[in-house]
């Protein structure tokens, strides 16, 4: 066991790093629970209207939506090396995987704009304007409803995401100080950006795949 | 304020309003959220004294009808969201927290900052909706009406909710980050205070729960600015779904107010009743077991609303269920009484009180939790006079029993006993006379948020609204007498209450880094064995 005087002198004072990991933890399970409560409100949308769900999801491009998942795949990827790159002190690397990463952040919004654009472009957007042909036109708009709400919030966590990488691959490229000094940055910032990703693996087959074939 | 000149403490190491303003000292954001739940708190308590008044006869003469609604809607949403959800954990948490554990402060001190000031944001959209002429769905904002029919203020009020929901939201996240990192050497789990570990499960229901709330604030404004309707039957939405993510959030906001509150009254039965607290690890396991199981009850608040029986069949077993670890710590209670060498400050009545109080709005709650009790009660006053045994009784005699308790730790100073004592009584007495006849007129069956009633009401109805009389001259007393003690008080010393807690450990008020020295270890709960071996690590 180990004297006290031996505790004080390993541990002066806990560094506040390893407070905001934990911190950052926390706080994705509160937007777990966030998104996770909207996800529930889908699912109950979708028991209750079942083919209504089937066609709307039908009139999404799930051509998009795969090379959108599969940009957010890479991304994530990139952004675990980086965290291994700050780990092993090579700040330059580090600030190139940073960029990378948010710049297919911002690849993944182009996709998704171009998608909004061509759903706002059929009336397919929840407004006054939303026509759709065939029956049960209400439970259509739902879906679109929860499409927009859901992708939404995801796109908007993403341009955070997009911005708090960025922010760090410039100050890792301009000072090679930083990850001694902030060693936890990156982690948490990686963690975020995970979290976000994972949010999407579930979003895509809830909204993209439903219908079936 | 009359330092000498070798003392300095947290109050007097500076004293401009910017050092208050901009402060990162979790003892001074502390003072800051009390002052702005208290300002919330005369806005609710003139609203409830209002519609007493209302209540003394059975016709409407005060106000129309739609005003009422609205008087009972602020009175909701201002004592539940802006009172008594960050009451204890803001204030008494927030100053005690740290020092509980030998710790300098919080582990995110500028987020305990930002906390507050979000908290203010949100309160000013309440004063908003205030100024504005209120809102009258209730404050529960059940769907469609307060999506499609209501034409009251609903977006602003919904609004400063969603935001106040950040401030929960970030004082879980500190105080559980706190509570795991920040722990001084030896202080292991199983030494921490049963207040620490209440605040650790309000907080597992502050990040768990709170972003559920907003969810469903969002759709609500979505639905209503948008027309994208989630809980709108004409537009294929469920009005029900509303009823459950809302009581998702809601019913454990019940837990986040009376958590802490248990929390003090296990800090002071054993402080004045000299003896250690019976059971430690049951009541630290009863208290997270209500955290958990109280997230998955929600659905008694549905049982006319047409859920299915089996729902409620669950719902109710599982009601039953969360109804064992509250008498747990009830019995623990009771039983570090037993030969205890008891005495009764004013802390230890609030205390006591706490506990006769809680056990009757528990039981009661039994009865609701029953189905077909609860198809004859619900929404009639029985439910009123039930949550108000727990949220008043239980977490307001709490709150009062522990800022009596920790008042000397607070501001170096001794309150007026006697006088305490004597309000304490004045509250309780009066809690009982407002909400005692409130039991029996719902079991008669008048239904709760209506102006008028029928004539055979109206005597155990003027009886409630004498008792609020009372209970608003008890709220009074202190809030004169302990300001009075504030700035005249007897000096306290450091420790007035002989007590071994760590939080008492150092100067009263503490200095600014809380402890002068490096803390090593906690002094409670060490086993005699630990003790007698000198364990100091």
């Amino acid at each position: 066991m180990k004297t006290s005087a031996e505790r004080e002198g390993q541990e002066p004072d806990i560094p506040n790093d390893s407070n905001i990991n934990l911190g950052i933890w926390i706080f994705l399970l509160t937007e777990a629970m966030l998104f996770g409560a909207l996800i529930l409100c889908y699912s109950v949308m979708r028991i209750l209207h079942p083919a209504a769900f089937n066609t709307a999801s039908h009139l999404l491009d799930w051509k998009a939506g795969t090379l959108n998942t599969a940009i957010l795949l890479f991304s994530s990827f990139c952004m675990a090396v980086a965290v291994r790159a700050s780990g092993k002190g090579k700040s330059k690397g580090t600030s190139v995987l940073l960029l990378v990463s948010a710049s297919l952040g911002i690849l993944f919004l182009a996709v998704k704009g171009m998608e909004y654009h061509s759903e706002w472009l059929k009336y397919l957007f929840p407004n006054d304007e939303f026509t759709f042909a065939g029956p049960d036109s209400a439970f259509v708009k739902l879906f679109f409803n929860a499409y927009f709400i859901l992708t939404g919030l995801h796109a908007i966590h993403l341009t955070f995401g997009i911005l708090w990488l960025s922010g760090l691959g410039i100050a890792s490229w301009v000072s090679p100080q930083f990850h001694r000094r902030y060693p936890n940055a990156i982690d948490c910032a990686g963690l975020y950006w995970h979290f976000v990703d994972i949010v999407w693996v579930f979003l895509f087959p809830l909204l993209y795949l439903v219908g079936g074939s | 304020m009359n330092p000498s000149p070798m003392q300095t403490d947290y109050l007097n190491i500076e004293t401009s309003l910017k050092s208050w303003l901009l402060t990162r000292d979790h003892k001074r954001i502390a003072w800051l959220y009390l002052g702005a739940v208290l300002f919330f708190f005369v806005i609710g308590a003139i609203a409830a004294a209002m519609f007493r008044i209302e209540l003394l006869t059975p016709k409407g003469d005060f106000f129309s009808p739609d005003f009422y609604n609205r008087l009972f809607t602020i009175h909701g949403i201002v004592m539940v969201w802006f009172f008594l959800v960050p009451v204890i954990p803001a204030t008494l948490g927030n100053f005690l927290l740290p020092l509980m554990i030998g710790s300098k402060d919080l582990a995110f001190p500028t987020l305990n900052l930002v906390s507050w000031y979000v908290f203010v944001v949100g309160g000013l959209f309440t004063i908003w909706t205030v100024a504005a002429g209120g809102v009258d769905t209730g404050w529960t904002f059940y769907t469609p009406f307060s999506s499609v029919y209501s034409n009251s203020n609903t977006l602003t009020a919904a609004t400063g909710i969603f935001i106040t929901g950040f401030s929960s939201i970030m004082t879980g996240i500190n105080f559980i980050a706190t509570i795991h990192r920040m722990r001084a050497p030896g202080m292991s789990w199983l030494r921490l205070p049963v207040f620490v570990w209440t605040l650790y499960s309000t907080s597992l229901i502050f990040i768990l729960a709170t972003p559920v709330l907003s969810t469903v604030l969002i759709l609500l404004f979505l639905e209503t600015q948008f027309g994208m309707g989630f809980f709108n039957p004409v537009l294929g939405g469920d009005p029900l779904l509303f009823q459950h993510l809302f009581w998702f959030y809601s019913h454990p906001a019940v837990y986040i107010m009376v958590l802490p509150a248990m929390g003090i009254v296990s800090e002071i039965v054993p402080q004045f009743a000299r003896n250690k607290i019976f059971g430690y690890r049951f009541i630290v396991g009863a208290t997270l077991a209500i955290a958990v199981i109280g997230f998955l009850v929600w659905g008694h608040h549905m049982f006319v609303s047409g859920q299915s029986l089996y729902s409620n069949m669950i719902f109710s077993f599982l009601s039953f269920v969360v109804g064992v670890p509250s008498a747990i710590k009830v019995f623990n209670w009771t039983a570090t009484l037993y030969r205890g060498s008891i005495s009764f400050e004013a802390p230890m009545i609030y205390a006591l009180g706490f506990i006769f109080l809680f056990t009757i709005g528990g039981m009661s709650g039994l009865f609701l939790a029953t189905l077909s009790i609860d198809v004859h009660v619900h929404d009639t006053y029985f439910v009123v006079a039930h949550f108000h045994y727990i949220m008043v009784g239980g977490s307001i005699l709490a709150l009062l029993g522990g800022v009596h308790y920790w008042f000397p730790k607070v501001t170096g100073r001794l309150y007026p006993e006697r006088l305490a004592q004597g309000s304490a009584w004045l509250i309780i007495a009066g809690f009982n006379f407002t909400f005692f006849p409130q039991f029996i007129l719902g079991y008669m069956g008048m239904p709760r948020r209506y102006q008028s009633y029928p004539d055979r009401f109206q005597t155990l109805n003027v009886l409630s609204s004498a008792g609020a009389f009372i209970l608003a001259v008890g709220y009074l007393l202190p809030f004169l007498y302990l300001t009075w003690s504030l700035f005249k008080g007897a000096k306290s010393g450091p420790n007035p209450w002989n007590s071994d807690g760590l939080e008492w450990q150092t100067s009263s008020p503490p200095i600014k880094e809380n402890f002068a020295h490096a803390v090593t270890y906690g002094f409670r709960y060490l086993t005699e064995e630990a003790k007698s071996n000198g364990v100091e690590t």
